[in-house]
């Protein structure tokens, strides 16, 4: 176990990048604590496989520099910084019966065989593929071979870290389920480091204590779950997370008052401004939907089972709220904004309200 | 539904056994007429039953033909095989060598095989050939012509050099069908190279494996052209092989029955090898 330090790294693939554009991995600069488990979350394409690589060796970064537990392993090869990592689409060796296949990573750091095989049994148990340990891996189902996958990344008890690149997407969502809980049970057993890169926001906020939200090379947001919806640093982080995502409106802002339109809404502080175009994000859960407040005109109400979605026009814009399952919407409906739930957004950065 | 009995379906496939009568069937039966005959010209023959098929197994002729053939086709599988997979293992998997590398494989194979077999005829001469005259040249005491070892020699490594290619190109095809991520696992799990080559690269190379033992041996098994034209079969019988045997009993001496004989056990052979790397191939599919 370890803990990881990435220091200024980025990463371009191409060979001479010269514009912020050319960098895949604009600049990262974090810590992920040993024992920590954390999420990457983004969208495809904003470079979180890039950085999950550059911890595992797999790519060496253009820039920066890399420690485990202080040391500097940039420039060792993935073998050498004993990492586990297991990827989107199951890999498995097909010729080899699925206990070789979890033994593998063992036997080939010349683990003696009563070791292996005791903790191949283990790992068989967890993922509960004992019965099928004599088996031929190549007669597998997808679902089976990624849990082999994961096997193999989970085999190895002295790895400094885990790292986990969407490893659920082929595997059905009952399954999906069982397996994150049981890699959440581990974590908190043998108290790996583990670094999951998801798109899906619930695999993220389910399985993460931090969840470092990436948009286009960049980490945005580095919070728990719970931060990261109630306060989301940037609007990026207020549409991705939460569904539906968080309203952003253009406002004027004049003292504790925003504008939008002809509407006025008194916000708890005075936000302390910069440059760029100011932006009040509010989520549809903050969105209070009653008979006064700000007239809208209601275009569809989404029935969601747990609650309904009300998509609505405010001063021309559109809006979202959420309702309660038994909660119906009146007849000449206003909508009003929770204090609690109003951020300001300078520049699509988030500031802070003073008193 | 119920099914429509009716023979009409015959007159669909009658095109395809026309075709096949005529190009395989009835030249084929003319051969069994030949086996089982004897003729002395005019169209006059004389019922012989197997006695040329008795004569041609039981001439020690036949047999060291077999055994030459066998030889060639086993040492030419062992050098071309893993000469192939190595050759493969180290192409370029992208950029500007690709179109390079593949373009200098195939040529070898664009080639009609009795220009092979003249290039390595005059390629080996000892006066004026690059490789027999640089030979010599350099005090090796080289000659196809005289020398039965010399001749095996320049025969293997004109079939390997014409033939290497194909085993590569489909090593190849299999190679690059592999996902980066195997790899990069591999490297997760601190795979060696050899672990690698043996639990990735190979199980994925060998059903193409597979089809290039077949061809090459069936081809090798099969070999005419090319030692004709360098050798002739010579020095002595050193290199005649079943192919060059057969021609030279028909053509040579003009002995029809013991040729169609021996056409027909060839023949034989080559169906039983056929069948028996069908077998295999199909188990393998199986196992998948």
């Amino acid at each position: 176990m370890a803990r990881i330090d990435v220091n200024h790294v980025r990463h371009s693939y191409l060979p001479n990048p010269q514009k912020d554009a050319d960098f895949a991995l604009r600049e990262v600069h974090h810590t992920f604590e040993d024992g920590g488990a954390y999420a990457l979350l983004g969208p495809s394409g904003c470079g979180k496989t890039t950085l999950l690589n550059i911890i595992s060796g797999l790519l060496h970064p253009s820039h920066g520099e890399l420690l485990f537990n202080g040391k500097d392993v940039t420039n060792l090869s993935t073998q050498e910084r004993n990492i586990a990592q297991v990827f989107q689409f199951p890999v498995i060796y097909d010729t080899m019966t699925v206990y070789d296949n979890l033994a593998f990573p063992l036997r080939n750091r010349g683990v003696p065989e009563a070791d292996v095989d005791r903790t191949v049994r283990e790992t068989l148990e967890m993922i509960d593929l004992a019965s099928w340990a004599k088996k031929k891996a190549r007669g597998l189902t997808a679902d089976q071979k990624q849990k082999i996958s994961l096997g193999r990344g989970l085999v190895r008890s002295d790895v400094n870290a885990i790292l986990f690149d969407e490893p659920l997407t082929v595997i059905d969502p009952h399954m999906k389920w069982v397996l994150r809980s049981q890699l959440k049970q581990l974590h908190r057993r043998f108290g790996y480091t583990m670094v999951y890169v998801t798109h899906d926001q619930t695999e993220a906020l389910t399985f993460a204590d931090q969840v470092v939200v990436m948009y286009d090379g960049g980490i945005v947001q580095i919070g728990t779950p719970a931060e990261l919806f109630e306060r989301p640093r940037h609007t990026f982080v207020g549409y991705f997370i939460g569904s539906p995502g968080m309203n952003v409106m253009p406002v004027a802002i004049d003292g504790k008052t925003a504008t939008i339109g002809s509407q006025r809404i008194e916000l708890p502080g005075v936000p302390k401004t910069g440059a760029g175009p100011i932006e009040l994000g509010i989520r549809p859960e903050y969105v209070r939907l009653g008979r006064d407040g700000m007239a809208v005109k209601i275009s569809k109400v989404e029935d969601l089972g747990r609650h309904k979605v009300v998509r609505a026009s405010l001063e021309g814009r559109e809006i979202a709220a959420v309702i309660g399952e038994d909660e119906s919407v009146p007849a000449d409906p206003k909508v009003r904004f929770d204090p609690a739930g109003i951020n300001i957004y300078a520049d699509s950065w988030r500031v802070e309200m003073g008193a | 539904m119920e099914k429509t009995w009716n023979n009409k379906a015959w007159f669909m496939v009658l095109p395809v056994l026309l075709l096949v009568a005529f190009s395989a069937v009835i030249p084929l039966m003319t051969v069994v007429n030949y086996s089982v005959q004897d003729t002395f010209g005019n169209n006059v023959f004389f019922w012989n039953g197997s006695d040329w098929f008795t004569e041609i197994l039981e001439s020690e002729r036949f047999w060291l033909s077999m055994v030459r053939n066998l030889i060639f086709s086993f040492i030419i599988l062992a050098i071309e095989v893993p000469l192939g997979i190595f050759i493969a293992l180290n192409m370029p998997k992208k950029g500007w060598g690709v179109p390079v590398c593949l373009v200098l494989m195939a040529l070898p194979l664009l080639i009609p095989w009795n220009v092979v077999g003249t290039i390595w005829q005059v390629f080996g001469r000892i006066d004026i050939g690059l490789l027999g005259y640089t030979l010599s040249a350099l005090g090796f005491d080289y000659n196809y012509v005289n020398d039965p070892t010399d001749a095996w020699v320049t025969v293997i490594l004109m079939d390997v050099w014409h033939w290497t290619s194909l085993v590569v190109l489909l090593c190849y095809a299999g190679l690059v069908s592999i996902p980066d991520a195997y790899y990069q696992a591999a490297k997760i799990d601190g795979a060696s190279r050899w672990a690698i080559f043996r639990y990735i690269q190979l199980p994925k190379m060998n059903r193409v494996l597979l089809i290039a033992v077949l061809l090459r041996f069936m081809d090798s098994f099969m070999i005419y052209t090319e030692p004709f034209v360098v050798t002739g079969g010579g020095p002595g019988n050193s290199t005649t092989f079943l192919s060059i045997d057969l021609v030279k009993i028909a053509i040579g001496q003009f002995d029809l029955g013991p040729a169609a004989a021996m056409s027909i056990i060839y023949f034989l052979i080559i169906l039983l090898l056929s069948w028996v790397f069908y077998t295999v191939m199909t188990n393998v599919d199986a196992e998948r």
